[in-house]
């Protein structure tokens, strides 16, 4: 079951600068201990006891995983997962 | 209509249906016209009520000065209520930001000082908070964390909403500061209970990503996740290409956030109607698409329109 993982600027050391990675999973924390086999180190910049870190947003087919099941998201064939930092944004 | 200033037209905008754009009359989306307020956007709302608080609380009296981050909005509403009320101001900017947002702080009488682009609105408010500290005797209103800016959603935006759609289900914003979602949907939940709030946050190019380290990210000390119901990112393609729909269709000229905002509200649509439930659904159009003309949005094609669009701060 292959998702597509959107990978943030701030974490590409970790991905040999690739903007897009694979990996596999049933859910999104399933697929974070996916991702971190595959490059080593991205997990624990991605969750911490359990749970997305505070300034880490991870979407799933652009909604916010926070509001789906969190690291118990389901996932399916296809999905496609973009991981943001938590930033200010724009025009306020 | 008639006031006895500018500041007391401030809110009571129009709610327009949206017949084209509404999939269903069972399932109908609404359009809150923001643009119509004194300075042609929603901040109007906040920066008076942040404002009006600072003067009752003692910290403003003619002649302090306002420091606040903004690249827009807030800016241009607290320079035209600064001007009126008898205040110098100084906005703390990122540089990439469309050329008219410096001209209209400008006319209304802001100083600017700018912030590197790179790391957007975070950049700035962290700029604008050391200025704080340089600057003891200026007012930061800091939007980001003023309680006054959702007071001024819970108070006026909300009560508008329900009076004018009793029977909404959906209410859908840009997510920024959050005091719009917030405000509004405190009010909602407590008159209707079963309402869904949803955020429509702006996704940018990378460069407003780029963060030296992920503790340098910034969530809004107003933001309370149980207020809200979802949350959906959206890229400048599907804002652009919705700020062009709204207005082809419906003749709506409005900003590219609302753009965004619009992509939310017709997704939450697609559900109700795929679960066979009736929604009236009312978003917010944030501001008119006058400021944004510089960028490019609304000639030529969207591939063209989003190459403009890259690395500029478009909500």
């Amino acid at each position: 079951m292959a998702i597509e993982v959107s990978i943030p600027t701030i974490l590409r050391n970790l991905t040999d600068g690739a903007k897009t990675v694979e990996g596999e999973g049933g859910t999104i924390g399933e697929l974070v201990t996916d991702l971190d086999k595959r490059h080593p180190g991205i997990g624990e910049r991605l969750v911490e006891g359990g749970a997305l870190r505070r300034f880490v947003n991870v979407y799933l087919n652009d909604e916010d995983v926070r509001f789906i099941g969190g690291i118990d998201a389901p996932l399916a064939d296809g999905d496609t997962v973009t991981i943001l930092p938590a930033v200010a944004g724009g025009m306020r | 209509m008639r006031f006895d200033s500018l500041l007391d037209s401030l809110g009571r905008t129009p709610l327009v249906g949206l017949p084209r754009l509404s999939p269903s009359p069972e399932v109908r989306l609404w359009a809150k016209l923001e643009d119509r307020n004194p300075t042609g956007s929603i901040k109007d709302r906040a920066a008076w009520y942040m404002v009006e608080q600072a003067e009752k609380d003692g910290r403003l009296a003619p002649g302090r000065t306002i420091l606040e981050p903004t690249s827009g909005n807030t800016g241009i509403s607290l320079a035209m209520v600064a001007r009126l009320r008898g205040y110098r101001i100084v906005c703390v900017m990122p540089e990439n930001t469309s050329a008219e947002r410096t001209q209209l702080l400008r006319m209304w009488g802001a100083r600017i000082h700018y912030s590197p682009a790179e790391g957007g609105s975070n950049e700035a408010v962290r700029v604008a908070k050391r200025m704080a500290e340089e600057n003891p005797d200026w007012v930061m209103l800091y939007q980001y964390g003023n309680p006054a800016n959702a007071r001024a959603h819970y108070e006026t935006t909300g009560p508008e909403l329900l009076a004018d759609l009793p029977e909404i289900t959906h209410f859908v914003a840009g997510l920024g500061t959050t005091g719009t979602l917030m405000g509004v949907g405190r009010y909602l939940r407590e008159q209707r209970p079963g309402v869904q709030i949803v955020a429509a946050e702006p996704r940018y190019g990378e460069l407003v990503y780029g963060l030296r380290n992920l503790d340098e990210g910034f969530v809004p000390e107003l933001y309370d996740e149980s207020v809200l119901t979802t949350r959906f990112s959206v890229p400048a393609e599907a804002a652009l290409r919705r700020t062009r729909e709204l207005l082809d269709q419906e003749g709506i000229f409005a900003g590219i956030s609302t753009g965004g905002t619009l992509h939310a509200a017709l997704g939450v649509a697609a559900r109700a109607v795929r679960a066979g439930e009736r929604a009236d659904i009312a978003f917010v159009v944030a501001d008119g698409g006058w400021k944004y003309l510089s960028t490019g949005a609304y000639e030529g094609t969207l591939e063209e329109a989003e190459a403009r669009l890259d690395g500029q701060l478009w909500a």
